[in-house]
């Protein structure tokens, strides 16, 4: 597919307010502003950006804890994103959840996930809510392939398509799970073919191409709102950066991580649409995102800390 | 009424199917065959497939689906065969279900109710008869209850759903059969209840022990010793002000708990015991606990490894005698 100038645009918007928006943590994580595990999805942001625009308010969202882009573009307040980075009240869950824990029930963000293919039945869960209820809402629940070694992994798609249940799996496929290559982790390192033994559809696309991941995902979302039954999305792709601000990165070569960046999805889009989309475009969208970014630090350095004695509120049965 | 523990158990959840077209049940082997404990027999027939799901073996998977229903807008009531198995399912419940709304910062609840079998007797050895109740009452997030009587275990579901939070109710094996006449009546969730008063000693147990507990306090009282009786009820959180006001009057405690002793349930209310009410006791608390074993099969070995109505009365004659 090739887009149009205005649907070009939003694509860049969407991927550079990511792109931005995770380099500011960054570099906040080094001023020690942020704590704890940093996920960065920087190379990776076609996915997001190509998928989340296609959902409706209606529908609910199950991501992991490399999820700050799958928040942003599910429209949480870059606000409320950075106020929870730095552990603050004004934060999407109160400054409790950090980094790897954003949710927000207005936006149907269901987390925010911090153990590895837990998200998965959580959003199986959502989609028979749906269904049971008539909604005619679909629930996208976003993995890495690392998560299809769990064995919830294989019980959520057999249940998915035993309960035909309107679910749309998006495997973002960077080739590592922390340290672990693929090919030393997956006896069959075809994740989509996964999907097919449990009797699901899939199709797989090239997460570097926000064009790639926009069509395909429209589509399976209207499959799968029209169906009533599972899709499943496998989206071949590179992270830039480390695992987490932790990671040496002892177990892949520069020239690779190298040879990946030429294919970011950001440039990739800018050159493809050489004529369409224009310098100046570029530096609008590049000063919104600033400013946004600029607003939502500003936000969150205000934002005050949760008071000690409010610790226990929301434990119900201490 | 006359009515088994498992009767209520069924009513309790027919009751809250027909009451509620957002309620659903989800478990294996709890449609077609009826329930492993033959709880939810006939539920399928009444009200359809949908309603009354059965699962496959994915404990974890449909454990999490119940979160995930919970939060979308259901009241799942997930049965897992027995506490056994919900081991595989653990994640789901202690990083999931506990953990959401506090994590979200309030803005998301889990309204689900997970029922479970606990405990021995069945000589089912060693992977199915073990009571791990105090794992999960270690978990801020979560509310566990243990009907130990018919009475309960009718009225304590309706409570556990109108709780917006998880709530596990643990139902031991050996009560299922247990008979009664009753009024099916709403349950306090919060409160412990007495369920023998007495003035020598005071016997503090939950769930499938209580039965021991009260065969105890017969055969004690035939001895000439008067013991008050405490059933739990509620595990998490626990009702600390009933027992300790027990033990203000008896000033003896002794806790029957079929969990294992070391980190069990009996050492939380031994030591909230002994930081609140280490003044009015005269003998040091007792426990009767599980044989620090794994479940053996043969049948003398495995009442050995049980409490036993003989070794609460030592430990209350011991605490009595220190
Ligand atoms: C159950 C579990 N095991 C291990 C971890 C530690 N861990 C966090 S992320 C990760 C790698 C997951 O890889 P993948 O699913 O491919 O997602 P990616 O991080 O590449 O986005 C691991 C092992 C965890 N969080 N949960």
């Amino acid at each position: 597919m090739i887009p149009s100038r205005e649907q070009a645009l939003g694509m860049l918007r969407a991927m550079v307010r990511v792109r931005r928006l995770e380099e500011r943590c960054a570099e906040d994580y080094a001023a020690a502003k942020i704590r704890g595990f940093l996920h960065l999805y920087i190379g990776q942001e076609a996915i997001a950006a190509g998928v989340l625009p296609a959902l409706g308010a209606a529908d609910s969202v199950v991501a992991t804890y490399r999820e700050h882009g799958h928040a942003l573009l599910r429209g949480l307040p870059a606000r409320a994103i950075m106020a929870e980075m730095y552990g603050r009240s004004g934060g999407c869950s109160r400054g409790r959840g950090g980094s790897m824990h954003l949710f927000s029930r207005e936006h149907r963000f269901f987390g925010g996930h911090g153990i590895v293919g837990a998200g998965l039945p959580v959003a199986i869960g959502l989609a028979l809510a749906d269904k049971l209820l008539g909604t005619r809402g679909v629930t996208c629940v976003f993995f890495g392939e690392g998560a299809s070694a769990e064995g919830e992994f294989h019980e959520s798609l057999n249940l998915a398509s035993l309960w035909r249940l309107p679910v749309l799996f998006v495997c973002e496929n960077n080739l590592y799970a922390m340290g672990t290559a693929l090919a030393r982790s997956e006896a069959e390192p075809e994740i989509h073919k996964k999907a097919a033994v449990h009797r699901i559809g899939s199709e797989v696309v090239d997460g570097m191409d926000v064009a790639a991941v926009t069509e395909a995902a429209s589509q399976a979302i209207d499959r799968v709102r029209e169906t009533g039954a599972p899709w499943f999305l496998e989206c071949l792709a590179y992270r830039f950066r480390a695992h987490s601000m932790f990671d040496p990165e002892l177990y892949r070569d520069r020239s690779e991580v190298e040879t990946w960046r030429t294919r970011d999805p950001i440039t990739q889009l800018v050159s493809r649409m050489a004529g369409a989309i224009m310098p100046e475009d570029i530096a609008a969208i590049e000063a919104e995102a600033a400013a946004e970014i600029a607003d939502a630090c500003a936000f969150a350095d205000a934002s005050p800390l949760e008071p000690v004695e409010d610790l226990l509120l929301d434990v119900r049965a201490p | 009424m006359k009515l088994t523990y498992r009767d209520a158990v069924r009513d309790a959840l027919r009751e809250a199917l027909r009451a509620d077209p957002r309620v659903i049940l989800v478990g294996v082997d709890i449609g077609a065959y009826g329930g492993t404990y033959a709880a939810t027999r006939g539920l399928l027939a009444e009200l359809g497939p949908e309603r009354v799901r059965d699962a496959p073996l994915a404990e974890s998977a449909f454990v999490g689906a119940g979160v995930g229903a919970a939060l979308g807008g259901l009241k799942p009531i997930v049965e897992i065969m027995t506490v056994n198995f919900s081991l595989l399912a653990l994640d789901q419940i202690v990083n999931g279900a506990a953990t959401l709304r506090h994590m979200s910062g309030g803005q998301l609840e889990v309204p689900l109710v997970i029922r479970m079998a606990t405990g021995a007797g069945r000589q089912l050895a060693a992977q199915h008869s073990h009571s791990f109740e105090n794992w999960f009452a270690h978990v801020p997030g979560l509310r566990v209850v243990a009907p130990a009587t018919v009475a309960d275990a009718r009225g304590m579901l309706a409570t556990a759903l109108r709780e917006r939070d998880p709530v596990v109710i643990f139902e031991h094996v050996q009560l299922y059969g247990i008979e009664d006449d009753i009024e099916p009546a709403p349950v306090d969730l919060d409160r412990a209840a007495v369920r023998r008063v007495g003035t020598d000693a005071t016997i503090v147990t939950y769930g499938g022990s209580l039965p021991r507990a009260l065969a105890a306090a017969d055969l004690l009282a035939a001895a000439g010793t008067s013991a008050e009786v405490i059933d739990l009820r509620t595990l998490r959180p626990l009702d600390t002000e009933t027992v300790l006001a027990s033990v203000a009057r008896t000033h003896r405690a002794v806790i029957v708990d079929e969990g294992w002793r070391t980190g069990s349930l009996a050492g939380e209310v031994a030591a909230i015991i002994g930081e609140r009410a280490f003044w009015s006791l005269d003998a040091p608390v007792g426990r009767v606990c599980s044989a620090e074993v794994p479940m053996p099969y043969a049948k003398h070995l495995e009442l050995a490894a049980l409490p036993s109505a003989e070794a609460i009365v030592a430990a209350v004659t011991a605490v009595l005698h220190a």
